[in-house]
């Protein structure tokens, strides 16, 4: 008994019975299918995050205050007080100077913090972040309209505020033609001097609902911390993306110097936009991994259907064994005969699966386009090879023991089954 | 003499649980070659047990077994089912078709699982081997019919076909009429022996029916598990 002819009978027998090997197939179809979508969705988020992550620009660092045992996450040491010394805008102007800090490009001090914006009766709290005119230059901001803030309103601690597009949006209802309008921010008159141009998710998730106001006026009238030139974070733009490592390293040499902190006792954290795409691509990764698994859960499923119908196909075919034994069918052809089926069955709901899961994946990505999240999921080939490899691994493991079960069937006992 | 068939002293014992039941208890003869023998014997004197044990369909308790020149009472599940393939030709009472296959395929199953050099992977031998023995059963214009598609004795002609595409040493056929109408049943055993004559296969029938073992040219009697005046 060759293969092609075990191929050509097992397609004959499975086609005998078409509703039942068709709701077998599904069962692996929905597996696989799922499989392949899942992991698409994973990896399209994880390439969206990274990808936005990447626009930001991969040059930037961030400095926080705290060591990073303490450090929660991005920002989670602004908070953790204790005895680290805070940053300050003396810590900036060291960092900027360019003879003992080469890779450095410029540096951008802000305090952040929660503040409740208001116009004609429309409240919205979000976060206040207060920022000196180089925060444009490190953050790589554009202005849809009006101007950022500069020296002069630094100076003069005016009250002045730039807004990001949403958070124009939520309080105007409209993001164009608000410069010159005054709103509030915690019951303090502030004039609207420029709107930013959207730019989607980024670090910190999307920064397009902040509104920035010259670090000064914060210092003194919003934000107050408890010394004068004390700042939550560092803006640092590295000269290249090449150098962040090495602009790291200079800074970090110059805080501990600052700082007196002992070695490897650090009271501040340099996060680069590397650590960033690390740690999101460990956890998109593990999202992927989950979902995937999931979804091999329910490939599993269709596996035990297959063994479940291969087991009535055994009974129910009984006296065919038999009689293909007495007419000298060997244990191994019986046992080729019904793999082959079962192999049959995932490898159709393997092929008919992949092609469900992309469409899937596709419908996934025309619904996200739809609702204008640049989110694409990616259909891998590992993917597709992977739930191939997976189902047809998965029709064999599953055929095994109907299969052995067919072959162990004395001839004469299975002959005489009714 | 040319035996094709010795059995010596077999026995067959079945274990049901705690007791033991002896199907045969001892049963020796010889089939020469070309002979058509009956096998006769009330029901529960181990024909069934005797024909399955002649057929390699199992293997005798004790005793020796030689079909063909082959010693074949020690020999292993897959050995008994080349020797089978090779050796015997069986036709049952009810046909034993796969349903969903043509006549033609059915009678090219034996070949399928032929090791035989001629046959390994030689789709065209084996159809034109399979078409020559359905010529040889007279149903030539019935090769593509599904067996649902075929009368009783159509279907027996088919099952036939396929016990002698092989060219098998033996033919051993079970009740080859039960199921058939005196008419039909006769022309089978016509065909049988007919085929016994032109190609000198051995025939082997069980059956319950004196009038077929008339038209044999010896009966093996059993009772109760023992041969019973084997002449």
């Amino acid at each position: 008994m060759t293969i092609a002819q075990a191929f050509l009978e097992a397609l004959e027998s499975l086609s005998g019975n078409k509703l039942r090997s068709g709701l077998t197939v599904l069962g692996i179809v929905i597996g696989v299918a799922a499989v392949i979508s899942m992991l698409a969705v994973g990896n399209g988020a994880q390439a969206s995050i990274t990808g936005s992550i990447t626009s930001i620009g991969t040059n930037l660092l961030f400095v926080f205050r705290g060591s990073p045992e303490s450090q929660q996450g991005p920002g989670g040491g602004r908070g953790s007080g204790n005895n680290d010394r805070p940053l300050t805008l003396a810590d900036a102007e060291a960092i900027s100077d360019p003879f003992a800090a080469p890779s450095v490009e410029s540096v951008a001090p802000a305090i952040q913090g929660n503040g409740v914006l208001s116009f004609g009766g429309e409240n919205s709290s979000t976060t206040i972040s207060g920022v000196t005119p180089d925060y444009s230059t490190v953050r790589n901001l554009e202005l849809a309209e009006g101007e950022f803030i500069n020296q002069e309103h630094m100076l003069g601690r005016m009250s002045v505020v730039v807004l990001g597009p949403e958070a124009a949006d939520t309080i105007f209802g409209r993001h164009d033609g608000v410069v010159g309008e005054t709103i509030r921010i915690e019951n303090q008159p502030f004039r609207v001097i420029g709107v930013l141009v959207a730019r989607g998710g980024g670090a910190f998730g999307s920064e397009d609902g902040e509104a920035y106001i010259p670090f000064t006026t914060a210092q003194a009238r919003l934000l107050k911390r408890s010394s004068r030139d004390q700042v939550d974070i560092l803006f640092v733009q590295a000269t290249t993306a090449e150098s962040v490592t090495q602009a790291s390293d200079e800074i970090a040499n110059i805080l501990r110097q600052r700082h007196r902190t002992p070695i490897g006792a650090d009271d501040f954290t340099v996060f680069t936009q590397q650590d960033f795409l690390q740690t999101f691509e460990t956890i998109t990764g593990v999202l992927t991994i989950f979902l995937g698994g999931i979804a091999g859960i329910s490939l599993l499923v269709g596996g035990i259907g297959i063994m479940n119908i291969m087991l009535v196909s055994v009974t129910e075919r009984t006296r065919e064994i038999g009689l293909r034994k007495a007419l000298g069918a060997r244990r191994r052809d019986i046992v080729i005969q019904f793999l082959t089926e079962s192999s049959l069955l995932s490898l159709i709901g393997g092929i008919i699966g992949i092609i469900f899961g992309w469409l899937i994946s596709f419908a996934v990505g025309q619904i996200a386009a739809a609702n204008d999240t640049a989110f694409i999921p990616i259909v891998g080939g590992d993917a597709v090879l992977l739930a191939t490899v997976f189902s047809a691994a998965v029709g064999l493991f599953f055929g095994i023991y109907p299969a052995n079960r067919a072959a162990g069937l004395e001839p004469v006992e299975a002959l005489r089954y009714e | 003499m040319d035996w094709v068939i010795e059995a010596r002293d077999l026995k067959k014992i079945y274990k049901m649980g705690e007791v033991e039941v002896e199907a045969l208890r001892g049963v020796s003869f010889t089939i020469q070659r070309g002979e058509v023998v009956a096998i006769m014997g009330p029901s529960g004197s181990g024909k069934s047990t005797l024909m399955n044990t002649l057929g390699c369909l199992d293997r005798p308790s004790f005793g020796e077994y030689v079909l063909d020149g082959e010693a074949v009472a020690s020999l292993s599940d897959d050995q008994l089912a080349d020797i089978r393939n090779r050796k015997v030709g069986f036709v049952f009472q009810s046909f034993n078709l796969l349903s969903r296959q043509t006549a033609i395929t059915n009678v090219e199953l034996p070949l399928r699982y032929s090791t035989h050099a001629r046959y390994l992977g030689n789709r065209r031998g084996r159809r034109e081997q399979a078409i020559q023995s359905l010529k040889a059963v007279g149903l030539e214009d019935r090769m593509t019919h599904r067996p649902t598609e075929l009368s009783g004795g159509q279907q027996q002609r088919v099952a036939i076909a396929r016990a002698i595409v092989n060219n098998p040493a033996i033919i051993m056929a079970d009740e080859p009429t039960g199921n058939l109408d005196s008419k039909v049943g006769k022309e089978i055993m016509n065909l049988l022996l007919n085929l016994n004559k032109e190609s000198g296969t051995t025939l082997i029938i069980v059956t319950h029916d004196p009038v077929i073992a008339e038209q044999t040219q010896r009966v093996i009697r059993l009772r109760d598990g023992l041969l019973d005046g084997a002449s």
